[in-house]
């Protein structure tokens, strides 16, 4: 099953643990730590905080001494998925919502270190609320970093949300109460407060964002946490939890190749649940925080289900079926494979989406491959400049009929014939898909047309 | 105050914890067994030191204590500080310099590692050596970047050169070093827009400022320093490779050591890729950049052990 793939480079060393099991009907106590070992460096490389590593692999412990081993499944398989649904437990459940105040606005109050991405995730956030058809407020309370208010006046404009700033000059906490005055009068909801990062051992400043709370009782203080965080997550997230009483997490720069182990750090010792994640520069990249999914990347397997989910978003279901069924009965054909080619555009660089895959991002020869727009444009010119009958069926285009189509789209003889190449190399595929697809289907799974 | 006092106070929350502990284990333990050697991997590996780098370290002392049979726990406080600055190298590493000038250095890292605060301070630390120093605002994405530059270009007395927000970054380069020749500028600081390492678009775009400074002065650049934040954990290791497989990068910048963060992960750098830390940033004022020591900086992570002289 695909489910069991997914598990690939973790179960592939459990399974170098496990070779000596064969014939067993039940891992033992010596099986187990061994594999535990395994899991310990991958958690640890992941930046997993060690404490939380000891207690999570004494709990998995437990639960996989005296596991029966499935029959249809590998024993290192196993110990991986219990790995899995323990860590994705330990994450908690998806809690992407916001605390609504009952008399607005509702206050929203962003705090982390320097470079944790506060200013930009308040314009994520502003953009977010907005969708839904709210009218935020941003306000800039970072009055020490140079330009940070300029930044957010930039990012609010960008967004069309309007910004509350007084200068570089006053108080945070005086910003943070007439802005909130400031929403009562114009409406705005909610307020977003940008405050200024700051270490959590810097007495003064953490007195200011705790005189701030106590200025404008805030529904939400979210911490923000930078994904690549290493071991120290643990004790910035306890301070700021300490003196502040964090309501939740928001974990940025995971469109990047880290693992994300300090979200796992900073959910043990706060207890907070990871309300969004920050996936990219765009102001759009807020998403929903998904534990399964983050449990396999910690895990160092990919972030497949991700995968699936951007590609439900961007096909359109219609023409994917009906790509099915030609895939089926053969009769892909080249107008098909251009529309093929702009769905695989629509979801996004293909660096992105390999990121996504697990192993991939590994691969050295996958590295820097990308769906180049200006081929896009090459390729649709050519097929343009076929007749229907040789979109139908390329068999007949001989040298005058490529000459033809090389003059009449602006391209080289050869450039048709790479396209005719590739044509082919993915109607073989296609088909070879189609087929597994069917099967996938059968199983109540996804269809997945390319 | 000297540096090294400077260092031990930017350092004493990571000293309080890891020094502490690792002060505690060779006092508390009266064995260099099995237990010892477990408990101070542990405390490498919360420095983010990292898994492997940790267990390696770990390995060698104990083939030294083998070697020399060493009994006292005492003894391999000396010993670690001496596998660290082995990995580190003895020496201060010097920054590159130019026999004619202007000396062009780009600053690199990833989003939030302090790579403009970091130039900031590097242009101060420059004009107050008398140098004439130009900076060169090559983040036109970020949202006011280049504002922030201005700021700090004012406080620290040097030149900006910058174009519109969304401008060709290879252009402000180009800008830049036609007005170092004519100004006839010392150094050149070029501040580049934050970047994931896995965005192939904008490491490619990094390559061509590197191409466009290689053009327009032979020899150049003379550093690339990638800024890395102290607390970033095991993916400063790919920050490492794949800034470096870009833009060659000559040194890191190890930014905001004055928290409780330890920076760990550039031993695991040094060892596996042997890139210096070149600088370390320890607070938010303008001349809290400095040289990094690898000698000073490994008594200050081990000083109060039992055992390590402080220099």
């Amino acid at each position: 099953m695909k489910q069991v793939a997914v598990f690939a480079s973790l179960a592939d060393k459990l399974q170098e643990t496990f070779k000596k099991l064969r014939g067993k009907g039940k891992l033992t106590e010596a099986d187990v730590t061994a594999a535990m070992r395994e899991i310990r460096l991958a958690l640890l490389e992941a930046d997993v905080n060690f404490k939380v590593v000891k207690d999570f692999i004494n709990r998995v412990k437990e639960r996989a001494v005296g596991q029966e081993v499935m029959a249809s499944i590998t024993p290192g398989q196993q110990v991986v998925k219990i790995v899995h649904e323990e860590l994705t437990a330990l994450m908690g459940g998806s809690e992407s919502k916001i605390n609504w105040a009952g008399q607005p606005p509702t206050v929203i109050m962003l705090v982390g270190l320097q470079g944790a991405g506060k200013t930009t995730t308040a314009a994520k956030l502003a953009r977010l609320v907005q969708n839904q058809g709210r009218r935020p407020l941003l306000v800039a309370a970072d009055v020490y970093r140079p330009a940070a208010i300029k930044q957010l006046q930039v990012l609010g404009e960008q967004l069309k949300v309007p910004v509350f700033s007084m200068g570089e000059g006053i108080n945070p906490v005086d910003i943070a109460r007439a802005s909130v005055e400031h929403a009562r009068k114009y409406g705005n909801n909610p307020v977003i407060l940008d405050t200024a990062g700051r270490l959590h051992i810097n007495e003064t400043m953490m007195a200011e964002l705790a005189a701030i709370k106590e200025a404008v009782n805030p529904q939400e203080i979210l911490l923000v946490v930078d994904a690549m965080t290493g071991q120290d997550a643990v004790q910035v997230a306890s301070n700021f939890h300490q003196q502040l009483g964090l309501t939740g997490v928001i974990l940025t720069k995971l469109d990047g190749d880290t693992r994300g182990g300090a979200a796992l750090s900073v959910r043990a010792v706060t207890g907070c649940p990871i309300k969004f994640i920050g996936m990219g520069e765009k102001t759009e990249a807020l998403e929903t925080f998904h534990p399964d999914r983050l449990a396999s990347r910690i895990l160092g397997m990919g972030d497949v289900l991700s995968l699936i989910e951007k590609a439900q978003a961007n096909l359109d279901v219609e023409k994917a079926k009906e790509l099915q069924r030609k895939i089926r009965q053969q009769e892909f054909t080249l107008e098909d494979f251009l529309e093929q080619m702009k769905q695989m555009k629509k979801m996004g660089p293909l660096e992105d989406i390999l990121g996504m895959l697990p192993g991939a991002g590994k691969m050295k020869q996958l590295k820097g491959i990308q769906i180049d727009p200006k081929e896009l444009v090459h390729t649709e010119a050519i097929i343009q400049s076929m007749t229907p009958e040789e979109r139908r069926n390329p068999a007949i285009i001989n040298g005058s009929r490529k000459k033809r189509i090389a003059a009449g789209s602006g391209t080289r003889v050869q450039d048709v014939n790479r396209l005719l190449r590739q044509f082919e190399e993915a109607k073989k595929l296609m088909h070879f898909l189609g087929e597994g697809g069917n099967k996938i289907k059968k199983k109540g799974r996804l269809p997945f047309p390319f | 105050m000297s540096l090294f006092s400077k260092l031990k106070e930017g350092l004493s929350k990571t000293r309080d914890n890891f020094t502490r502990r690792v002060g505690d284990l060779l006092a508390g333990s009266s064995r260099l067994d099995d237990d010892f050697f477990d408990e101070l991997e542990e405390i490498l590996v919360t420095a983010d030191v990292g898994a492997r780098t940790s267990m390696e370290l770990v390995e060698r002392v104990r083939q030294e204590v083998k070697k020399r049979r060493i009994t006292e726990p005492a003894a391999v406080g000396e010993l670690l500080r001496q596998e660290v600055t082995g990995i580190l190298g003895e020496e201060v590493p010097r920054l590159g310099w130019s026999p004619a000038p202007p000396a062009v250095y780009l600053v690199v890292g990833v989003n939030g590692a302090g790579k403009t605060t970091t130039i900031g301070k590097l242009a101060y630390r420059f004009q107050q050596e008398g140098k004439k120093v130009i900076l060169a605002a090559a983040d036109t994405f970020r949202a006011a970047a280049g504002e922030q530059l201005d700021v700090w270009a004012g406080r620290a007395g040097a030149e900006l050169i910058r174009h519109q927000a969304g401008a060709d970054p290879g252009a402000v380069v180009y800008d830049a070093l036609q007005a170092a020749r004519n100004r006839r500028a010392d150094v050149v600081l070029v501040d580049t827009a934050g970047r994931l390492q896995t965005k192939v678009n904008l490491m490619d775009e990094l390559k061509k400022i590197r191409r466009v400074i290689e053009r327009e002065m032979p020899g150049a650049p003379h550093e690339v320093l990638l800024v890395l934040d102290a607390t970033t954990g095991q993916n400063a290791l790919s920050q490492a490779k794949l800034f470096s497989e870009a833009v060659g990068v000559t040194g890191i910048v190890l930014t905001k050591l004055d928290g409780t963060a330890r920076g760990g992960v550039v031993l695991a750098i040094a060892a596996e890729m042997g890139i210096p830390v070149k600088l370390v940033g320890l607070g938010e004022g303008l001349d809290d950049l400095k040289e990094f020591q690898p000698r000073e900086f490994a008594a200050a992570l081990f000083s109060g052990l039992a055992g390590v002289k402080e220099e």
